[in-house]
């Protein structure tokens, strides 16, 4: 069989003139009447200028709900993600009185202290997957950043605390699932 | 006047040790060779890693069997889902779990996607070893990016996805993402065919990797090799068909075989693997039930409360076909939610101890697209 030196490299560079040509929309149109596949168009995203849009899954940092007022969150300090915490990022404290015994409010525990130290947070989603009252959801913020590790870095409870709405607001989906789910718990524990 | 050709050289000449690496773009992470040149031939190489070393292993035994999954994410970075499912075959052989059809299913288009990422970002590198910079390179990683937000949508995560669960998988793909995925499947054969326009019949392709880093069948076998390498030998060794764990019986595939062993081989096996595994997922898409739980009950149980979760006494050894090799996972459960020992066989560690045989006589500039057709992860290397 006879081969042409060089047609490899000639077909190569074909192609990168192809992917040039697909970043204009004049050179689109030429490969369309040229019968060539379909293409991608440009690729790139000037990311600072524009953002990517993510799904709806898309998961960064850890944050605590609260229904209504920030007084009312859903934690009862029950340890459970501080355990299971691959990396071991999150400290609880457990809200006490003088003698000692936890604090009640509703006829719930409530954490004193409750921070995640985000530097070391791996963003594995097991505290949401094992916490049973579904206190402690998912952030999508991905823009942080510090001048430290030991203070902006370490999110105490006060930084942490956000609305149930806002969940709602970022991931629609899961929210009206876990409202099912604590409707269906409440229903359950109210007598009668 | 005339040279005289009979003359002794009156030089002493001594053999050149080089230092490649640890730093070093062409070593894929933080990897040392320690090359001993005879001019530009390599006449030693001895390959020095442990830098990236991060006690996965001994974390693992301190922590429940559920919690070790989002470290397995980081032990291979480009394949985080096969990692998944390999500590999840361990764990149900382990304990007997159950998994779901659809969660099953689902496992074998997320491994079938990894293997496409995988191959696809290996081959851009290792046109980027050859010099080619960049435009390989970036054409492997647009396609990557679209099986990467795949992933986003699915596990919330584009390459850490901590998905996969013994069960089955986390929670169900949302809605849309089979037709989603299926779409981008169906169009990957069309870029295969681009990137091998760009590359199968360039001739300093061919110059640089044909007859160079050859491996043996034998000295394949014998030191282990496993995966697109010691198939690119002439072995026929898939684990997918050698065990036909999870699904993979149900589908219709072949596998790719290369004759000599050297560097063109590996790259073509890894083109044809790819064209297998879009047939493979277009199975999948096909024969993949509609409803249906993603996960078992007992898996459920398992991602909810780890620490209940208490194997019985005795061992288990999972392994699976991960776009680099054998990766296995060894479990030695006492009772305990701990494992009492965890061990990982990782495939890039392995097949990166043959590294000398395949250097020696070659050139430096050849070490580099060796070592990256070898397909290493340091992550995975180190542990």
């Amino acid at each position: 069989m006879l081969m042409i030196i060089g047609s490899g490299v000639l077909k190569g560079l074909g192609v990168t003139l192809k992917t040039f040509l697909e970043t204009y929309p004049w050179g689109r149109a030429m490969l369309r009447v040229l019968g060539i596949a379909k293409t991608d168009g440009l690729v790139t995203i000037q990311y600072p200028d524009e953002k990517q849009e993510h799904s709806e899954r898309f998961r960064y940092f850890p944050f605590l709900v609260y229904d209504g007022t920030p007084d009312n969150l859903r934690c009862v300090a029950c340890r459970i993600c501080e355990q299971e915490c691959p990396p071991q990022c999150i400290h609880i404290v457990v809200a006490k009185d003088e003698q000692g015994r936890p604090l009640k409010a509703n006829g719930r525990t409530l954490p004193k202290q409750f921070d995640i130290d985000i530097s070391i947070c791996m963003s594995c989603r097991i505290c949401v997957d094992v916490c049973p009252f579904d206190a402690i959801e998912m952030d999508n913020q991905y823009e942080l950043s510090g001048y430290d590790r030991a203070g902006e870095m370490y999110f105490t409870k006060e930084k942490l605390l956000k609305s149930a709405d806002y969940f709602k607001s970022i991931k629609p989906t899961e929210a009206a699932v876990v409202d099912q789910r604590l409707a269906a718990k409440k229903k359950k524990e109210t007598p009668g | 006047m005339a040279l005289r050709t009979d003359a002794k050289p009156t030089l002493e000449t001594q053999p050149l040790e080089v230092n490649l690496g640890p730093q070093h773009p062409s070593t894929h992470g933080v990897f040392r060779m320690m090359v001993s040149l005879d001019g530009e031939t390599i006449v030693k190489l001895k390959p020095v890693f442990g830098y990236l070393h991060r006690n996965h292993e001994q974390i693992a035994e301190d922590i429940t069997y559920i919690a070790s999954f989002p470290f397995t994410d980081r032990l291979d970075y480009f394949c985080a889902m096969s990692n998944n499912l390999g500590l999840a075959i361990a764990i149900e052989k382990l304990a007997d779990v159950t998994v779901a059809e659809r969660g099953e299913y689902l496992r074998v288009i997320m491994a079938e996607l990894t293997r496409l990422v995988n191959h696809t970002a290996v081959t851009g590198f290792l046109l980027n070893d050859m010099g080619a910079f960049g435009t390989p390179l970036l054409y492997a990683f647009r396609e990557r990016e679209k099986i990467l937000d795949l992933f986003e949508a699915a596990s919330g995560s584009r390459m850490m996805c901590n998905y996969i669960r013994p069960g089955g998988v986390r929670e169900d793909v949302p809605d849309g993402w089979l037709k989603r995925a299926k779409e981008i499947v169906d169009r990957y054969p069309t870029f295969l065919d681009e990137f091998e326009a760009l590359l199968t019949k360039n001739e300093i392709i061919r110059q640089r990797t044909q007859r160079v880093g050859v491996l043996s069948k034998e000295l394949a076998i014998s030191a282990g090799v496993t995966g697109p390498m010691l198939r690119a030998s002439g072995v026929n060794y898939d684990i997918r068909k050698v065990d036909g764990y999870s699904f993979y019986s149900r589908f219709s595939f072949k596998v790719p075989l290369g004759s000599i062993g050297d560097v063109y081989d590996r790259y073509s096996v890894r083109i044809l693997e790819m064209r297998q595994s879009v047939q493979i997922l277009q199975q999948a898409f096909k024969q993949i039930p509609d409803t249906g739980p993603a996960i078992s009950p007992k898996g459920v149980a398992l991602v909810k409360a780890p620490r209940t979760f208490r194997p019985p006494k005795g061992d288990a050894y999972g392994r699976i076909e991960s776009p680099k090799g054998e990766l296995g996972f060894y479990l030695v459960s006492d009772g305990s939610p701990q494992p009492y020992r965890y061990h990982v066989r990782a495939p890039s560690f392995v097949n990166l101890t043959i590294l000398e045989d395949m250097c020696l006589g070659c050139k430096v500039a050849d070490a580099v697209i060796i070592l990256g057709s070898v397909d290493i992860v340091m992550g995975e290397v180190d542990r």
